[in-house]
């Protein structure tokens, strides 16, 4: 019961925290930047430019079936041969950007394609140009029918950030290894913490993906779009 | 590149097997727990249910590689002896189960519930409703979302790594090291993944459209 | 179903564009580090963080520390001036190297033997620590020294890209060798019975020792160790002077008065044959 207190005490616990704190700075930036760059990768590759698409399916898929582990290499180890070098904050976000906005894209599009044809067809016929019917008329339906499926995207998102101890990311999980790599009676009560810790933020990002579908009342069609979305973790 | 595969083509091979091994064993068996979770969660027994929730919450919500380092840590210091390459997939499984879990279940929800009702009203108990009738038009259903599963298994198999699994990742790491060429062993270790999961993904995106 | 095959052969020629374009890509970056550190006053060094004694992060403070930050810090002020500063970034023996030829560090301290292999590839300074190989078991065990490790059944943890997991296949070929990711793993591995002995140099394995009593180490030293600091290839004035602020830190007493500091109350270390 006394290793149980000393595991928590507040020196540990506030080295645990500054843990959490990177790793929910690196979510939140990496899950602005996939968001951003996966909703235009994604409309880029729906809409069939000539060429331009192809190469970004094709780099879409090579990205999305990888281990996100050797995406962090490449971008820690790699990027510096281009001249820049992030430290293992950088690498991170970059890494999980890369890989969740291949995953993004994928939901996008699968989410514009789950709009029923007619749509288009009906907004070009009232005079709209074909941009516009995308921006005002299918990308507003299909975003609200596709939150869900990112949502959920994001909570792996939140749970990957972990695989970036390897570079010696000072994330939660990393600092929960020194604490009982120190000392082992610590190990339970660290492994308590990070399930419990992970838990709580994965766990009410999940129930804000439930209150959207529901509020929304997208509930039946976006289990349409999860259908069509390959390989997306829900 | 090439030396890589010149010097090292036996440990990458052997890698890729373990990578392999790990990936199906972890399938077969987050495929059975996965759809006896789904059947709870569908199940009348409201007790049941809830404890089908909460094993699904639980490992949906916890890293893998919090789950893993669990059972190569903590399981053997108290329990029982557990090596690295079964740590990781028993992690995988209770990972992966709590996906298929949720997979499943929206394919056995997708059938139609009239299906259930009449299987009953004929005499058929639950369970050979389920089996005979629900579960047979759920599985044709899900098999493309559960093939993607299965991807999301071969790249989560990297977890091994971090518990001297002997998988294709912690090969790269040892080679990498060994031969001091970092980015081509990576390459080389991307290119491997690759071919097994880049076929398999576009086999299934032709399935899923011409089951749709 | 041929489209699809047609698609996966296209995708692969691609790849394999993508990847021997990449891998001409040259890495070495011909600049002087030694002068862009003086301009700025600040050396990069890669260290460790999960060794004690040598470099370990204190969650106190968030701050790693150890005899190789101590004499980094003292080797910066003797390169730079008073007003040097030493920037510490964590590394383990799988990232150093990578991130020592990126330029994302000016230079490797962290724990690094001296080889012939290693150094097709760094430019090493003169030794500034001499450790030897050893074997970590729990207190008990029927193994008692490397010549116990080598039969069928037998496992040995260690540390990817370390140089004693090299040498452990040569002294005892019949043993298993794990790599773990770094050295708290590689403990916490042992105490979990993940393997029969941990191996790497005396120096790292009596800091495990102290923190953790039921574990000793057993045998001695079975190969010789020179940890030497590492700077890029094509970057001999920053080894130069790595070299004459070694010196310079040992002529003056500091080396020792660390070496006091940080190996005094380590059972079984041989204080005085360390010294400079």
């Amino acid at each position: 019961m006394l290793t149980v207190l000393g595991a928590y005490s507040w020196i540990n616990i506030r080295f645990l925290l500054e843990g959490a704190w990177v790793t929910i700075l690196v979510s939140v930036c990496s899950i602005i930047l996939s968001y951003i760059f996966g909703v235009i990768l994604g409309i880029i590759r729906y809409v069939e430019i000539k060429y331009l698409s192809a190469i970004v399916g094709f780099v879409i898929d090579i990205i999305r079936n990888l281990p996100l582990i050797l995406i962090i290499f490449f971008t820690y180890f790699g990027l510096p041969n281009i001249g820049f070098k992030p430290d293992p904050i950088w690498a991170s976000v970059i890494a999980m950007a890369v890989f969740e906005s291949a995953m993004v894209a994928e939901i996008v599009r699968a989410g514009i394609v789950s709009i029923p044809t007619g749509q288009m067809e009906g907004a070009r016929s009232t005079g709209m140009s074909y941009w516009q019917a995308l921006r005002y008329i299918i990308l507003p339906q299909a975003i609200k029918n596709m939150i869900p499926a990112i949502v959920s995207q994001f909570i792996s998102l939140v749970k990957d950030t972990s695989l970036a101890t390897i570079i010696v990311l000072p994330d939660l999980m990393n600092h929960a290894q020194i604490i009982y790599g120190q000392n082992t009676n610590y190990t339970i009560p660290m492994f308590l913490a990070l399930a419990v810790m992970y838990f709580i933020v994965c766990y009410s990002l999940s129930l804000l993906s439930q209150y959207l579908d529901h509020r929304l009342g997208t509930a039946k069609k976006s289990g349409e779009v999860e259908e069509v979305v390959q390989g997306a973790e829900r | 590149m090439i030396s890589i595969f010149q010097n090292y083509g036996g440990e990458l091979l052997y890698g890729l097997g373990q990578t392999l091994l790990c990936s199906i064993i972890a399938l077969v068996f987050a495929l059975i727990i996965g759809s006896g979770f789904a059947i709870l969660e569908v199940f009348p027994n409201k007790f049941l249910r809830i404890i089908s929730r909460v094993y699904i919450e639980v490992f949906r919500n916890i890293p893998l590689l919090v789950i893993t380092m669990f059972f190569y840590v903590v399981i053997p210091m108290y329990i029982v002896e557990i090596s690295g390459f079964a740590s990781g997939t028993v992690g995988l499984i209770l990972y992966s189960s709590a996906f298929i879990a949720e997979t499943v279940r929206s394919g056995i929800q997708s059938v139609d519930p009239g299906q259930m009702e009449g299987a009953r009203a004929n005499g058929l108990t639950f369970w050979q409703a389920m089996r005979y009738i629900v579960l047979p038009q759920a599985f044709r259903y899900v098999i493309p979302p559960l093939g993607n599963q299965f991807i999301n298994l071969v790249k989560n198999s990297s977890v091994l790594a971090f518990v001297a699994g002997f998988d294709l990742m912690y090969q790269g790491n040892v080679i990498a090291s060994d031969s001091l060429q970092s980015m081509s062993t990576y390459l080389c270790v991307g290119m491997l993944y690759l071919i097994l999961t880049l076929p398999l993904s576009y086999y299934m995106r032709y399935l899923e459209k011409k089951l749709a | 179903m041929k489209k699809i095959i047609s698609r996966i052969g296209l995708l692969l020629t691609l790849l394999l564009m993508v990847v021997s374009l990449s891998a001409c890509s040259s890495s070495a970056s011909q600049k002087n580090v030694l002068k862009d550190d003086k301009q700025t006053k600040t050396i990069t060094w890669g260290v460790k963080a999960d060794t004690k004694l040598f470099g370990l992060m204190d969650v106190r403070d968030n701050q790693i520390k150890g005899f190789e930050i101590d004499l980094a810090k003292a080797m910066t002020k003797q390169i730079l001036g008073k007003d040097g500063k030493a920037r510490f970034i964590q590394v383990t023996s799988q990232t150093r190297m990578p991130l020592l030829r990126n330029g994302n560090i000016d230079a490797i301290m962290a724990t690094m033997t001296i080889t012939p292999e290693r150094a097709k590839q760094v430019d090493f300074s003169r030794s500034y620590f001499d450790a030897g190989q050893a074997i970590l078991v729990k207190n008990g065990s029927p193994i008692k020294n490397v010549k116990g490790l080598n039969h069928k059944g037998a496992i040995v943890l260690g540390v990817v890209g370390s140089n004693s997991v090299q040498n452990i296949k040569k002294f005892a070929p019949k043993a298993k060798v794990l790599q773990l990711s770094d050295y708290s793993q590689a403990l916490t591995a042992l105490k979990s019975g993940q393997g029969d002995a941990l191996t790497t140099d005396n120096g790292i394995l009596y800091g495990m020792s102290i923190e953790n009593p039921g574990y000793s180490v057993v045998g001695g030293t079975f190969t010789n160790e020179p940890y030497g600091i590492a700077v890029d290839k094509g970057q001999g004035k920053m080894r130069d002077a790595m070299n004459h602020a070694l010196t310079k830190v040992e002529n003056s007493g500091q080396y020792n008065q660390l070496l006091y500091k940080w190996f005094h109350k380590v059972h079984g270390f041989d204080l005085k044959g360390a010294e400079r």
